[in-house]
């Protein structure tokens, strides 16, 4: 940032960039030199701002008519779908937004695990974006619960009982947060307050998050520091921009198939029965985003255990840096951890698979399998695999793999039919 | 190298959608009776004489028990709807009688029925719908198909699902056997039978017919939305793929310039 020299052209320009330079930090965002060789997994980070910021506007104009009232909510949720020009599309884009933007973040989750972007020196840059996740399930868990359906009723129930697993406090810690002595009307009306308050603590987040990125810059997929700018980099705009609206439009059109032709597919059909604190559901399961934590929660005999090593699988994260002791950045160099990787990510969506089955038999068994290979993944697997594996010759640069005519021509071919 | 890349992305998020199919199977008795409907599909609209003809079961037959208290009679007339006239809407709701006021004496009174009024509910409230059907809520009919697993199959199902109970299984009074319903006990009787409702526009009033045509009528009041969403879908998504080419093809001339395939 500090090495970039920027002069406006027009009098007025200079004038008001003396003043507060927006100029160059415009000149910036678009020069800012990006690797050439970044694949299509990099592009998540504009999909998950145009996610961002779709919820945000579609969140503004539901929030015009929605009425955060125990006895008035579930109607006025059927006034949008009816009475409100469009409202039916914008609650479907934003219902379904919530998905496509959990989607895109667990995307873009992945990449940086298979990458190693969360190694020195972005540890600050993966600390924001899981802050950034923490607040998106937040923010999630409280708008699920604001149609104020069946499952809205009874997954608040389950998800603020969590905390009166807490020894001591915990019962009065439970009633503080439903502001109730059960979820009730006080309890929808902070759930409202909060969901509208946590999208602009997140965009806060986002522009730390994209602050701290350029500082050193995007990782790519060979993994390597890279000089900027140099042959191994391009400017922002207009390379990054357009691929990333190419591929931005890829993932709209996902979007808009879901959007238009199943449109409850992701949520739970008992959400379009009015919630009901006499009736409990046969079978209470949060949407499919929070689906391995539930399974992990669950997989404990014990409550108080439970809640800790479903926060402990978030917080796990925040360390994970630290935990993995490899040197090399990127899975393409580590064979050993790329299989780890894989295995790992099975284990998540089995865990995924086992949340939304019911806590018994088998189902258990593997949901308590999964839970303990999660734990091992970061606390064993990680820390053990980084130092007795033997990583595959590293480029010195993008441009060696990427071009054939490198010193050695096998290993720039097959570096490149890796990436 | 490109449609490599698409494809990994594209099984990422099959496999995505694979884990959790299973929440949305769930539920139900037996294996679903499945029809062609006219209204699935992605250019599926719904058969307008079989959402009148749907309208009519529902008045005289559910109605006397489910209300439907989102949905207006002014909404019989809208496009993508039963579509009656505005003269039949007129007459439709005129022929209810809804307590409007207080007037300025402050008193309560009755008047004739107007398109925007929404649909009268047959009891005053959920209790009084509770104690006059022996102990179970006939529920509210607006959103009653996205309120089940299975949606308008299931509606279908349960309607044709009235059985003799399997020997050796005892049913209280007022509890009878259905094939489809959750734990096979249902506390409504079977609703139709043949000709229980003389079609107006002839056609013959079987069982399945009328099945078929109230849960249309069903659906269509769960989703009034759903021709002008699908009729929007088709456009959108072809304004969005050859939006898609044009950048794409832009891309691939920015990139062009730089030695490295995008």
């Amino acid at each position: 940032m500090s090495d970039h020299e920027y002069t406006p052209k027009s009098k007025i320009g200079k004038w008001f960039n003396d003043r507060l330079p927006l100029l160059t930090l415009g000149s910036h965002l678009t020069d800012y030199p990006t690797p050439k060789n970044l694949n299509y997994w990099w592009t998540f980070g504009g999909i998950l701002t145009f996610c961002l910021l779709t919820q945000i506007i579609t969140g503004i104009v539901l929030a015009m008519h929605y009425v955060a009232h125990a006895d008035l909510a579930f109607a006025s949720v059927e006034h949008i779908m009816r009475d409100v020009n469009f409202g039916w599309l914008i609650r479907y884009i934003h219902s379904n937004g919530a998905s496509m933007f959990f989607l895109a973040v667990y995307i873009h989750i992945f990449r940086s695990l298979f990458y190693g972007s969360y190694k020195s020196p972005r540890e600050v840059i993966w600390i924001i974006g899981l802050l950034i996740y923490l607040l998106m399930m937040a923010a999630a868990f409280m708008g699920y619960v604001l149609p104020w359906g069946q499952m809205s009723f009874w997954g608040a129930t389950v998800i603020t009982n969590l905390f009166s697993a807490i020894p001591l406090i915990g019962e009065s810690i439970t009633t503080w947060l439903w502001g109730a002595y059960s979820v009730d009307n006080p309890t929808l009306n902070r759930f409202f307050s909060l969901h509208y308050l946590i999208p602009f603590l997140i965009l806060g987040l986002v522009v730390l998050h994209i602050w701290a990125l350029h500082v050193p810059g995007n990782n790519n997929p060979v993994g390597i520091d890279i000089k900027k700018p140099s042959k191994d980099t391009v400017p922002f705009h207009p390379y990054i921009t357009i691929k990333d609206a190419f591929a931005l439009l890829m993932f709209m059109i996902i979007f808009a198939g879901f959007v238009f032709f199943s449109p409850n597919v992701l949520g739970h059909s008992d959400n379009y029965i009015p919630a009901n604190p006499l009736v409990t559901p046969a079978h209470i399961v949060p949407e499919w985003y929070l689906l391995p934590f539930y399974a992990i929660l669950r997989s404990v005999p014990d409550k108080l255990g439970g809640v800790i090593l479903m926060f402990g699988a978030i917080f796990i994260l925040f360390i994970l840096p630290w935990l993995d002791t490899s040197k090399v950045r990127s899975a393409v160099f580590r064979p050993i951890y790329r299989q780890f990787y894989w295995i790992f990510v099975i284990d998540v969506l089995m865990l995924g698979y086992m949340g939304a089955m019911p806590a018994e038999g088998i189902y258990l068994v593997l949901a308590r399998v999964g839970t303990i290979y999660y734990f091992l993944h970061f606390i064993v697997v990680l820390p053990v695999v980084g130092l007795l594996e033997k990583t595959d010759p590293i480029p010195m640069s993008i441009s060696e793999p990427v071009l054939t005519g490198s010193a050695d021509p096998s290993l720039a071919r097959k570096n490149n039919d890796k990436i | 190298m490109i449609r490599f890349k698409f494809k990994t992305i594209t099984l990422a998020v099959s496999l995505l959608l694979a884990s959790f199919a299973p929440l949305f199977g769930a539920g139900s008795g037996g294996e679903l009776l499945k029809v062609d409907w006219s209204f699935k599909g992605l250019t599926g609209k719904f058969d307008r004489a079989s959402l009148q003809r749907g309208f009519q079961v529902y008045k005289e037959v559910c109605s006397s028990c489910h209300s439907m208290q989102y949905l207006s009679y002014r909404n019989l007339g809208e496009s993508g709807g039963p579509e009656f006239s505005e003269e039949e809407v007129k007459a439709i709701a005129a022929s209810i009688e809804i307590e409007d006021g207080p007037d300025s004496q402050g008193e309560m009174f009755l008047r004739a029925g107007r398109p925007a009024d929404k649909f009268k509910s047959p009891y005053p409230n959920v209790n009084a719908s509770i104690s006059a059907n022996g102990g179970a809520y006939p529920p509210d009919m607006s959103v009653l198909v996205k309120a089940r697993p299975g949606g308008s199959n299931y509606i279908y199902s349960v309607l044709m699902g009235y059985e003799d109970p399997p020997a050796g299984m005892n049913l209280d009074d007022g509890v009878y056997y259905n094939k489809y319903m959750i734990g096979n006990k249902i506390k409504m009787s079977s609703p139709l039978s043949d000709d229980i409702v003389e079609y107006t526009d002839g056609t013959s009033a079987t069982t399945e017919q009328m099945a078929k045509d109230v849960t249309t009528f069903l659906t269509w009041a769960a989703e009034p939305e759903l021709e002008e969403r699908h009729r929007t879908g088709v456009k959108v998504i072809i304004y969005l793929i050859l939006l898609t080419t044009l950048v794409y093809l832009s891309m691939k001339r920015v990139w062009s310039r730089v030695d490295t395939e995008v």
